[in-house]
């Protein structure tokens, strides 16, 4: 593990002083960077990102990193996308106007509008610790889902909620009122989680550990 | 899937732990670090720490505190304390915070609410409102409890949220420090102004105080202080109380 080379994604969004001490916990000294030749090397590349969905993307396309992005996904090598890293796979994002995601998985992140028992709407942000389901029998098979993980609870903070075209690349979901949440995506070797591992406690570090070593 | 969240709240002065009563008459408690980590072992779902004697210094000094907190302890974590820019808010979010409260510099100057949630999300924008209870209603304070700013509660709850601010801690100033139960009214009133998450403190002492606040109340969490510093309850017991009212309540693992 102390050999691969990770890469987390330097876009000056996300709180990647909290990914890079998760993942110093487990052994890997990653390297925070936005340079073409060290993302193209990594064994592994990490996308952090809070805030707004349309702020992000533009941030990412003005460094010229949404090309990068996706030749390194070409390459078939692991990709994670974290809350906002995770909405940034999707075509678009709808906050203030509509915005262009890195299109990686079809679908569109839009507000989250669940409504609780009594017809009320769900405060939003959604903050709290909360399990996740699989969202169709199996389709946790060669991800970090089924690999070991201590327990089943994770951070989630988040206004919006990414949603998928193709139902199979939604491989977890929780259960908010009337409404299924997008937790985690999934297309081939890029994964995107909705919740944040790094403040995830233990069963965070398990999910990180599981995705390092895929 | 109901979810109620459980937050240990540290107030510290010249980095130590210290815990004073209805904000005033401190006393120590201990290294901050140690009961952070204890907490978050025994469940607290967030730590939320606050530099009480910042805006008397005119700067939070929590930053080495955080940083250390934040290579240890992987759970949430809200600063707060003499935070009045962004710079502070960036300066803080780079040491590993997750949230930042302001209180003081947003009655001054609200615009700052709306300045830190568009740059940084409104996730990580977090009004902090002190409030006293005086001739039946609710004046917001500031400076740790010891100025007026002319403002009402209510008010300035919903102005927060619509500004920008992704979620209210909402401390009743006459209730804290003691332990004997929570202003109930104060909570639901805005709890029912806003639609944002309402993380009510100040006066949780027992057990039951947590079940009235759940049952009559829509508050989103609680923040806990006295009562854990001086043990007179622990996570495991404000855990069982939500488990028994059907939240889901996270498996502690080792």
């Amino acid at each position: 593990m102390t050999t691969l080379k990770v890469v987390v994604i330097d876009y000056g969004i996300g709180n990647v002083y909290s990914v890079l001490r998760a993942l110093d916990r487990l052994g890997v000294q990653a390297d925070l960077t936005s340079d073409r030749s060290r993302i193209m090397a990594a064994d592994r590349v990490i996308l952090p990102g809070v805030g707004a969905f349309g702020r992000a993307a533009d941030t990412l396309r003005k460094m010229n990193l949404q090309g990068v992005i996706h030749d390194y996904i070409a390459t078939g090598k692991p990709f994670l996308g974290i809350c906002v890293g995770m909405q940034l796979l999707m075509e678009t994002g709808e906050e203030f106007g509509t915005h262009q995601g890195l299109g990686i998985i079809p679908g569109t992140v839009r507000k989250i509008t669940a409504r609780d028992e009594v017809g009320q709407p769900c405060r939003i942000p959604l903050i709290g610790w909360l399990p996740v389901e699989e969202s169709m029998p199996g389709i946790w098979a060669e991800t970090p889902f089924q690999r070991n993980l201590r327990t089943n609870a994770f951070y989630f903070v988040h206004s919006f909620q990414a949603e998928v075209v193709d139902p199979s690349h939604c491989i977890a979901f929780h259960q908010l009122g009337d409404s299924r949440i997008t937790a985690a995506v999934r297309r081939d070797n890029v994964l995107g989680v909705q919740f944040h591992p790094e403040r995830s406690g233990a069963v965070g570090q398990d999910f990180l550990a599981a995705f390092l070593s895929m | 899937m109901k979810n109620f969240r459980l937050i240990a709240r540290l107030d510290i002065k010249m980095q130590s732990l210290i815990k004073g009563i209805h904000m005033e008459g401190w006393r120590k408690v201990g290294d901050p670090r140690v009961f952070a980590a204890k907490y978050a072992a025994q469940g607290a779902d967030e730590l939320m720490f606050t530099d009480v004697v910042a805006s008397l210094y005119k700067r939070n000094t929590l930053h080495d505190i955080v940083r250390q907190v934040a290579a240890e302890v992987f759970v949430p974590m809200t600063i707060g304390g003499g935070v009045q820019s962004l710079a502070d808010v960036s300066e803080l979010l780079a040491c590993g915070a997750d949230k930042v409260a302001l209180n003081t510099a947003a009655t001054g100057r609200p615009e700052l609410i709306t300045e830190i949630s568009t740059t940084f999300g409104s996730q990580a924008c977090v009004v902090a409102i002190e409030t006293i209870r005086h001739d039946g209603e609710w004046l917001v304070m500031t400076d740790n409890g010891r100025n007026h700013t002319g403002r009402k509660a209510l008010e300035w709850a919903r102005e927060a949220t619509e500004r920008g601010a992704g979620e209210i801690v909402l401390t009743a100033i006459h209730k804290e420090g003691v332990g004997r139960g929570m202003d109930l009214d104060l909570i639901g009133q805005v709890c029912d102004a806003v639609r944002v998450p309402v993380v009510a403190a100040g006066g949780l002492g027992t057990a039951d105080h947590l079940a009235q606040l759940v049952n009559e109340t829509s508050a989103s969490a609680v923040a806990v202080a006295q009562a854990l510093h001086w043990d007179r309850l622990t996570f495991a017991d404000l855990r069982q109380t939500l488990a028994e009212r059907g939240y889901f309540t996270r498996p502690i693992v080792a």
